[in-house]
């Protein structure tokens, strides 16, 4: 995962050093007694009607009791601890969210985790790795194809989709079938490039 | 977002039967684009959730008879991109191809597509519910009305409600004459898409002619040439990825040079998707000449009633469909 890269050594991540200062801030302001019962940063139980779902993630088998109502945005964030792929809009506007369920790009944040049942997904995390990274990833990196990188995650599942449809032959095709997801810095000019590079080295599906 | 539980069906009967035994508060989900989205926003508040993505052949595309038929759960993303969609009916892979996101495509199933519900702002206000709207809560009233509206409707609108069929797909069907295939607790039956989508009059929650505990099973499309001659147009307030302020599908059957049937429908200005009769009559005999397309166009908006901020529509919907008329018109070169 991208979020342990920088403190391997210590083995803390910085989604830990985030909650870790949440909880601080929230026990600072409750009295005494409830201090020792500070929230657990531990995924709090389902408390609605379940379901039980079993499927891969980059290729890990994976058997879970998930609410009915959850997203399978969710579900791979608080349940899994895959937190590559972010939470923007929540509506399936910002495509922050993208992750590739059979190979095809969707919105999780839009697909009922209860609807993954049997299938096999693939999230940020397994798409390369500290020392061999995706070419993707090396093109926009190559490219400055982010700012705040908030949105990259998504941006970088969605063009990898997109090179395996056959959608990259000129740069207004890339720019049509990537306008689902939306960068708030407006790296577009160095997305479209990351993208017309790393797509000859990448197999059409 | 209330609690609720999901089973996945596997065949049509299985899904109306769970439906039937679910009682209050069932709905069926395919894709879920919608109804997941505005489950969220606590406008749809379903108790029991029957997924109908999976059925069993659901999603079969067979364009090899006499008509094109696309079973309901085939996705947006493989029609779209179906070859000969694509080279002999244009305006169905368009409007297929410029709706949502690839991501939205590869999810939301062409049956559910029709059952999209409208984007008006005042609808999708639910889990805040400080705006009425007689669609979300019948008889409450519509803050559209006098209200921000640029987005509103101008063609076939209420006193009710005047909240925007917001599909690109269903307008391409209806121009295109397509029949929905629906079954249900009783049996199947065949709905011409003239008839599927309900203008709003005095109970806009009624939106489709479907029963309770249908399901959309597939469209069928009778074949036609003038499928090789169309287009789908779709104006925006951005280029990509946006609803439509205007659309138009047009699709010509040619004698020469002569228009000999014309099939125009618009979308992103009216409460249903809305066939152009007027204009289509308005071509019969005629060659396409730029003043003829926009005659056309200004016949399909004859009845046009503007609210305070939508006004703009009609001149921009008459002029979409005159660029539409004149692509269609350039295919036969």
């Amino acid at each position: 995962m991208s979020d342990t890269n920088d403190t391997p050594f210590l083995e803390i991540t910085r989604r830990q050093v985030l909650e870790a200062g949440t909880i601080v801030s929230v026990s600072g302001l409750l009295p005494a007694a409830a201090q020792a019962q500070a929230p657990s940063p531990k995924p709090a139980p389902e408390n609605g009607a379940t379901v039980q779902v079993s499927f891969h993630v980059n290729g890990e088998k994976n058997v879970l009791e998930i609410d009915a109502r959850a997203s399978l945005l969710d579900m791979l964030r608080e349940r899994l601890g895959f937190v590559g792929a972010k939470k923007g809009c929540d509506h399936g506007q910002c495509g922050a969210c993208t992750v590739h369920i059979d190979g095809r790009r969707v919105a999780s944040c839009l697909t009922l985790a209860a609807k993954v049942d049997g299938r096999d997904l693939t999230t940020i995390e397994g798409i390369g790795s500290a020392d061999a990274l995706h070419p993707m990833q090396q093109a926009f990196i190559d490219h400055d194809a982010l700012q705040c990188g908030y949105c990259t995650p998504g941006q970088i599942m969605a063009a990898i989709a997109c090179v395996k449809e056959g959608h990259t032959s000129t740069p207004e095709e890339i720019r049509e079938y990537m306008s689902g997801n939306i960068c708030r810095c407006g790296a577009y000019v160095g997305i479209v490039a990351a993208i017309e590079q790393a797509a000859p080295q990448i197999e059409r599906s | 977002m209330r609690s609720l539980s999901y089973i996945r069906a596997t065949t049509v009967s299985d899904a109306t039967e769970a439906f039937a035994a679910a009682g209050e508060g069932a709905r069926y989900i395919a894709g879920g684009t919608t109804l997941y989205d505005l489950m969220k926003l606590g406008v749809e508040r379903p108790a029991h959730l029957i997924d109908i993505a999976a059925l069993a052949g659901g999603d079969r595309i067979d364009t090899s008879g006499d008509i094109l038929f696309f079973g309901a759960g085939a996705r947006m993303a493989d029609v779209a991109e179906d070859a000969v969609v694509r080279r002999d009916y244009p305006v169905l892979a368009e409007s297929l191809s410029k709706a949502a996101s690839q991501q939205l495509r590869n999810m939301a199933t062409v049956g559910g597509n029709l059952l999209q519900r409208t984007r008006c702002p005042y609808f999708r206000n639910g889990a805040i519910g400080a705006y009425p709207c007689n669609k979300r809560e019948p008889g409450s009233g519509c803050a559209a009305i006098g209200g921000l509206d640029r987005g509103q409707a101008v063609l076939g609108i209420s006193d009710a409600c005047t909240a925007v069929s917001p599909g690109d797909w269903p307008v391409a069907l209806t121009a295109m004459d397509a029949t929905i295939e629906l079954q249900g607790p009783t049996g199947t039956r065949s709905v011409p898409i003239s008839e599927f989508y309900l203008l709003p009059g005095e109970a806009p929650h009624l939106e489709f002619a479907i029963g309770r505990g249908e399901i959309v099973t597939g469209i069928s499309v009778p074949k036609t040439v003038a499928g090789r001659n169309s287009t789908y147009l779709k104006v925006r307030d951005r280029e990509s990825y946006a609803f439509a302020l205007a659309s138009a599908a047009v699709a010509l059957a040619m004698d020469g040079d002569h228009v000999r049937h014309a099939h125009i429908a618009l979308g992103g200005v009216a409460t249903r998707p809305w066939r152009a009769r007027e204009a289509e009559e308005l071509l019969v005999g005629r060659s396409i000449e730029p003043e003829m397309a926009l005659a056309a166009g200004r016949a399909a908006f004859a009845d046009a009633r503007p609210g305070a901020h939508n006004a703009f529509k009609i001149e921009l919907g008459a002029r979409t469909l005159a660029d539409a008329i004149m692509t269609a018109g350039r295919k036969m070169q």
